[in-house]
Parts: structure tokens; sequence; C-alpha cells
């Protein structure tokens, strides 16, 4: 009983992790990639050229 | 869990983001520049007198640090959010298949995020030159995300499918945002040669690859060392 839930909650930890390190992913890749603010823009140019992101 | 994903992004995304930075430096950010001329109209290719020839040579990183340590960081950034990525994928595929994550294969998941997020969107939305007239940003943004994620799907079907028929959807599904084609302009705008958009496409890409590799090698790496801890 007791090895039973010690396994659920792992289990439960593990896909809060997956989820964390997807959407902490995305939020970088969207400033350094995809937000078209002008600063940000300008400053991520060359990088965003040179990894080919759709760029403006 | 958590901490040892976010670990292994960062330090893999440090070092493929340095390393790739570099090759750019070398190989890719000189052919940026020299399209640049092209952009800015210092040089003209296709002139008016009916000689389309210009003269090859970029003009070098000159002194704009602060314009390159951008460049550096931003690097950082993005593959540090790719090895986010990579490192979900990689222990999601290890704690519901039982598959041993080491550097060796990791430099294979590496190789297919660079095949996802680079070769597939290139296929349709070839690497711009500046300078390089396209078509809307947004509808371009969502085309390059949709085949970035059915090329992700479809090589996840292809790997980890147990039928043939699995396989086979996996590669229609990767073909299938090809077939519906990216957004483009119904007509051409480019005003740098074509051998330096064609050279700027194949360095961009090659040295992505490289990248990739490294991220998917120390993800792997980092990923695998945590859990012995």
């Amino acid at each position: 009983m007791t090895t039973q839930t010690a396994n659920i909650t792992a289990v439960r930890s593990n896909g809060f992790a997956f989820i964390m390190a997807l959407t902490v992913g995305v939020a970088l890749l969207t400033v350094s990639g995809m937000a078209q603010a002008t600063v940000l823009h300008d400053a991520a140019h060359d990088q965003r050229h040179a990894m080919a992101f759709p760029c403006h | 869990m958590a901490k040892n994903l976010l670990s292994s992004a960062v330090f893999a995304g440090l070092i493929a983001g340095l390393i790739a930075a570099l090759l750019q430096f070398v190989f890719v950010i000189p052919l940026l520049l020299e399209g640049e001329l092209y952009e800015t109209g210092a040089r003209v290719h296709f002139g008016a007198d009916g000689t389309p020839v210009s003269e090859r040579g970029a003009p070098g990183l000159g002194g704009e640090w602060g314009r390159h340590m951008m460049t550096v960081a931003f690097n950082v950034v993005t593959y540090t959010g790719y090895g986010l990525l990579l490192a979900a994928a990689m222990g999601f595929a290890r704690e519901r298949t039982g598959l041993l994550i080491t550097a060796k294969n990791g430099l294979i998941w590496g190789l297919a995020g660079f095949i996802a997020v680079q070769l597939a969107p290139a296929v349709g939305l070839p690497p711009e030159l500046p300078g390089t007239p396209a078509a809307e940003i947004t509808p371009r943004q969502i085309w390059w995300i949709c085949s970035i994620l059915a090329t992700a799907g479809g090589l996840a079907l292809i790997a980890f499918g147990q039928s043939l028929l699995m396989h086979v959807a996996g590669l229609l599904i990767i073909l299938a945002p090809q077939l519906i084609g990216a957004p483009h302009l119904d007509t051409f705008w480019g005003v740098s040669p074509p051998e330096l958009s064609a050279e700027f496409v194949t360095h961009s890409l090659g040295y992505a690859a490289i990248g990739w590799a490294t991220l998917g090698y120390f993800v792997a790496f980092f990923l695998a060392r945590g859990e012995t801890d």
C-alpha cells in the first residue's frame, strides 16, 4: 500500500516536471524567436536570421 | 525530476548556444552582413545597366560588439529553450518506454530535433537573408510552428510506433504541412545575388545541425548524470 502511494506521487510530480519544462522552453523561444516587439526584434535580429525563425 | 530537466537544459543550452554562436560568427553572420549591403542598397545586383555582376566578399564583423553580444546571448536563450523541450521529450520517453538515455543516443535526439525544428520548416520557408521580402509574418509563423509540431509528431510515431501502419502515418504527418504549402508571395522581390541566398541557407542549416547535435548530446549527458546522483 505504501509503495503504491509513493509510485503515484512520483508519476504525478514527473508529469508536472515535463509540463513545466515545456512551458518555460516555449516562453524562452517566444522571447528569442517569435515576439515582434521592436526592442526584442532588433536585439535578437541576427540570431533569428541565423536560426531561421520567420523574421519580419 | 523538474530540477534535473531544468539544469540539464540550462547547461546544455549554454554549451550548444556558445558553440553555435561561434560557428555563426565564422560562417553565417558574415553572409548576413553581406546580404545587408544589398538590403540597404550599398551594393546593387541586377543593376539597371543590365550587368548582373557584383563583387563577392563579406564586409567583416566590424566593431558592433553590442549587436554581436546580443546574438550570443539570444543563441543561449534559444538553445536553452529547445533544450527544455528536448529534456522534457527525453524524460517522458524514458518514463513511458523505459528507454535508456545516454549522451550517445542523445546525438540522435538532437539530430531529430534538427530535422523537426530546422530542416522541415526550411523546406517550406527557406532561411531568409536580410532583404528578402516575404509574405505576412503571422501566417508564416503559424505554418512554421505547425510544420515543427507535425514533423516532431511524425518522427515520434516512426521512432516509437509499434506497427508499419504507425510508421506510414508518421511519414504522412511529416509530409502534410509541405503538401498544404507555406505562405509565399506571388512575385519574387529578392535584391541579393541568388548564390549569396543559397549559401546563407546551406550555412545556416549546416551549422544549426551541429548546434542541435551538441544540444542533444549534452542534454542527454546531464540528464543521465542527474539520475545517478
